[in-house]
């Protein structure tokens, strides 16, 4: 998992930078429903901002709100330092990459190019000449001729990248840009998303339910769930350390033990759970009640498999092998403990010829003091 | 097994009947009718029952004459009548098709934007009239349009008039008559086109800079064409050679050919030169009847 983009600085840490994008206390009610709620975000210049989140929890509705397409029911937005609130989405310097991409099917691949320009009425020779070099690109140059129906789905996708772009706007919206793409060439496609915006230095906003996808592209990921923002940081930050449960659990996948605070001390914690049948000791403070519910989360890739048994009791549990999934880089395997508990554990295939665990067989798991996130709810 | 071995023997098949029926069809109601209809017009009228000679006739023992007569053609040419009534008519349509157009676009834009529950409701609306007979229809509009009908007392009492407009058998009361029929022909196609149309490619174009009205010149009307032109042929194709219509609501002076037709037939019991009217109505008709059909076809082809 890389971080890219082009902001390298983190201006999001520098209490006084300014910021681009801000939405302000923004909330979209359907009737009854809110579909965003109360959210307050600041975006930076050159960023690529991730709204991530399952379908329905509004991430699409705020990037339509970025978009002049919804009126928020409360709060404001400001692009570059403008309210943008109120204003129609013609009159918006932003721009738009729709989802099913919204080519005109009656128009070539020029035209919707062009189209925007045309719209602005930018002077002929230049239309052209910005067309022509947008195409070149997206490495559609020999395409440009061609109607939509004529172009497979990459191509649509970077025909639509392309006529979004092509306005130089000062906020580009992608609503799951490359959603409609096969495995391979979305890799692909992702990589050539970020070297294109780290050459245009335009910022961008991407709605995506790929916690993959959010990964590879964003400079920071916000985590949507039911219309709010539940956190927002770097894809390390949100991976290991998600501050909620919810985070932790839809970041990549986790194991969660509910436990009580046996021992809180500034340096360390001692979680008593009843699920792991023992106990957890986290080399870092927390801040919460004595004896209160807490969980502690563990990613599978940080919880070490042995059969040897090793020493301490703290963060040790035994357990017989449940299933195993062999993806050929890694396997994972999940593992039953006493409790009835089951532990995701993967482990990476660095030899060819390892002794291999196999199906019943009784384990040990552990993993490092410093492995496990504590979070409160 | 045996039964289908037996009739293959013959050469006939499932897949062969359905795709001989419809040939059957139009060979036994149309190609039979119009040829006819064409051999009328090749021939010489007479007072006699049926009102016309035959084309061929035993001359002598053993000879067979064939007298074609292009006279009825001809005659056609020679009486302004007919080839004013046949303007006429493609003036009438014309306009009546514009009037359909112009109401009818609105209201398949309307149907097709609305929700999916009132869309149904809609459409039936539309499909409604059909229920009752064209004639009831066009009936009902002689009291409508009246001097002493609903339009005319409905503005006598609200004082907009104090003498009755004149409205029935006139160019007006006709117009009203053929688009209020044909309007619901040029709703449907242009509903079918609409309903198909991807609305995200207005936010689209909003997007990139187009008010709402240009997103619709720019977008909608170059992508509902089809749509336009199928309910257009589907207007125009009969409006002009509608009869009743300008019968009962134009008044006499409503010279269309349809009219032209019926009064050959009837009045003057002209059967030839009504048949040559008709074979020429056709032949100005086959074009636009090509046309809609290579519209179809594109349309069903996905533009």
């Amino acid at each position: 998992m890389t971080t890219a983009g082009a902001v390298k600085a983190a201006p999001w840490r520098d209490p006084s930078a300014r910021p681009y994008v801000e939405v302000e206390r923004v909330t979209k009610s359907f009737g009854d429903f809110k579909a965003v709620d109360d959210v307050s975000l600041k975006i930076y210049k050159g960023e690529i901002f991730c709204l991530l989140g399952a379908s329905g929890c509004g991430k699409t509705t705020l990037l339509r709100i970025l978009g002049g397409f919804e009126t928020p029911s409360s709060g404001r937005i400001f692009i570059d330092g403008e309210d943008m609130t109120g204003v129609p989405p013609y009159e918006r310097p932003v721009n738009m990459m729709f989802q099913s991409y919204a080519l005109f099917p009656h128009m070539t691949v020029e035209q919707n190019v062009a189209f925007g320009l045309k719209q602005d009425r930018v002077p002929k020779g230049e239309i052209a000449e910005r067309v022509a070099t947008m195409l070149d690109l997206v490495k559609l140059g020999s395409f440009a001729r061609r109607k939509p129906h004529q172009l497979s789905g990459g191509q649509k996708q970077r025909v639509a990248l392309a006529r979004s772009l092509v306005k130089r706007p000062k906020l580009l919206l992608l609503d799951e840009p490359l959603g409609a793409l096969d495995k391979k060439l979305r890799e692909h496609t992702q990589f050539e998303l970020i070297s294109l915006q780290d050459q245009l230095g335009v910022t961008f906003v991407v709605v995506t339910h790929d916690q993959e996808e959010a990964m590879t592209l964003a400079s920071r990921i916000g985590v949507m769930n039911q219309g709010e923002i539940v956190q927002a940081g770097t894809p390390s930050e949100i991976y290991e350390f998600p501050s909620s449960k919810f985070v932790a659990d839809f970041v990549g996948s986790v194991n969660i033990f509910e436990g009580k605070l046996l021992e809180d001390e500034p340096e360390y914690v001692r979680i008593a759970s009843e699920e792991l049948g023992g106990t957890l000791y986290v080399s870092h403070g927390i801040s919460a009640a004595p004896e209160a519910t807490v969980w502690a989360a563990v990613r599978p890739e940080k919880v070490f498999m042995s059969t040897a048994q090793p020493e301490g009791t703290d963060n040790v549990v035994r357990g017989a092998v449940q299933d195993i999934a062999y993806l050929g880089d890694l396997s994972i395997y999940l593992v039953k403990l006493p409790t009835g508990k089951v532990v995701r554990v993967t482990q990476p295939n660095t030899s060819r010829h390892a002794e291999a665990i196999t199906w019943d067989q009784q384990v040990y798991l552990t993993w490092d003091s410093t492995s496990p996130v504590v979070v409160t709810r | 097994m045996k039964r289908t071995s037996y009739w293959r023997r013959f050469g006939i098949t499932g897949r062969g009947l359905v795709v001989v029926l419809p040939y059957v069809w139009l060979l036994l109601f149309f190609v039979v009718p119009f040829v006819i209809v064409l051999k009328i017009s090749f021939s010489d009228i007479d007072l006699a029952i049926p009102p016309y000679k035959p084309l061929l006739e035993w001359v002598g023992e053993n000879s067979l004459a064939i007298k074609v007569n292009f006279n009825n053609y001809a005659f056609l040419f020679t009486d302004s009548l007919y080839l004013n009534a046949l303007l006429n008519s493609i003036k009438v349509a014309f306009i009546s098709t514009l009037f359909c157009l112009a109401i009818g676009y609105p209201m398949a834009y309307g149907i097709a934007r609305s929700k999916p529950s009132t869309r149904n409701v809609l459409l039936l609306l539309v499909i409604l009239p059909f229920w009752t007979s064209l004639l009831l229809r066009v009936y009902a509009w002689i009291g409508l349009l009246k001097a002493n009908g609903v339009i005319n007392n409905v503005l006598i009492w609200l004082g907009v008039i104090h003498e009755p407009l004149s409205l029935l058998y006139t160019p007006f009361a006709m117009y009203v008559g053929i688009v209020y029929s044909y309007l619901p022909f040029m709703i449907l196609p242009l509903y079918a086109n609409l309903e198909k149309m991807d609305w995200q490619l207005l936010e689209a174009a909003e997007d990139l800079g187009c008010r709402p009205w240009q997103a619709f010149y720019k977008i909608t009307v170059p992508l509902s064409r089809n749509g336009m032109l199928a309910g257009s042929m589907l207007v125009f194709i009969p409006a002009v050679g509608e009869f009743v219509i300008p019968a009962l609501l134009g008044g006499p002076n409503a010279l269309m050919i349809g009219r032209v037709l019926w009064d050959e037939f009837f009045s003057n019991r002209a059967w030839p030169v009504a048949s040559a009217v008709a074979i020429l109505l056709l032949i100005i008709l086959v074009p636009f009847m090509m046309w809609y059909q290579s519209v179809q076809a594109r349309e069903s082809a996905g533009r």
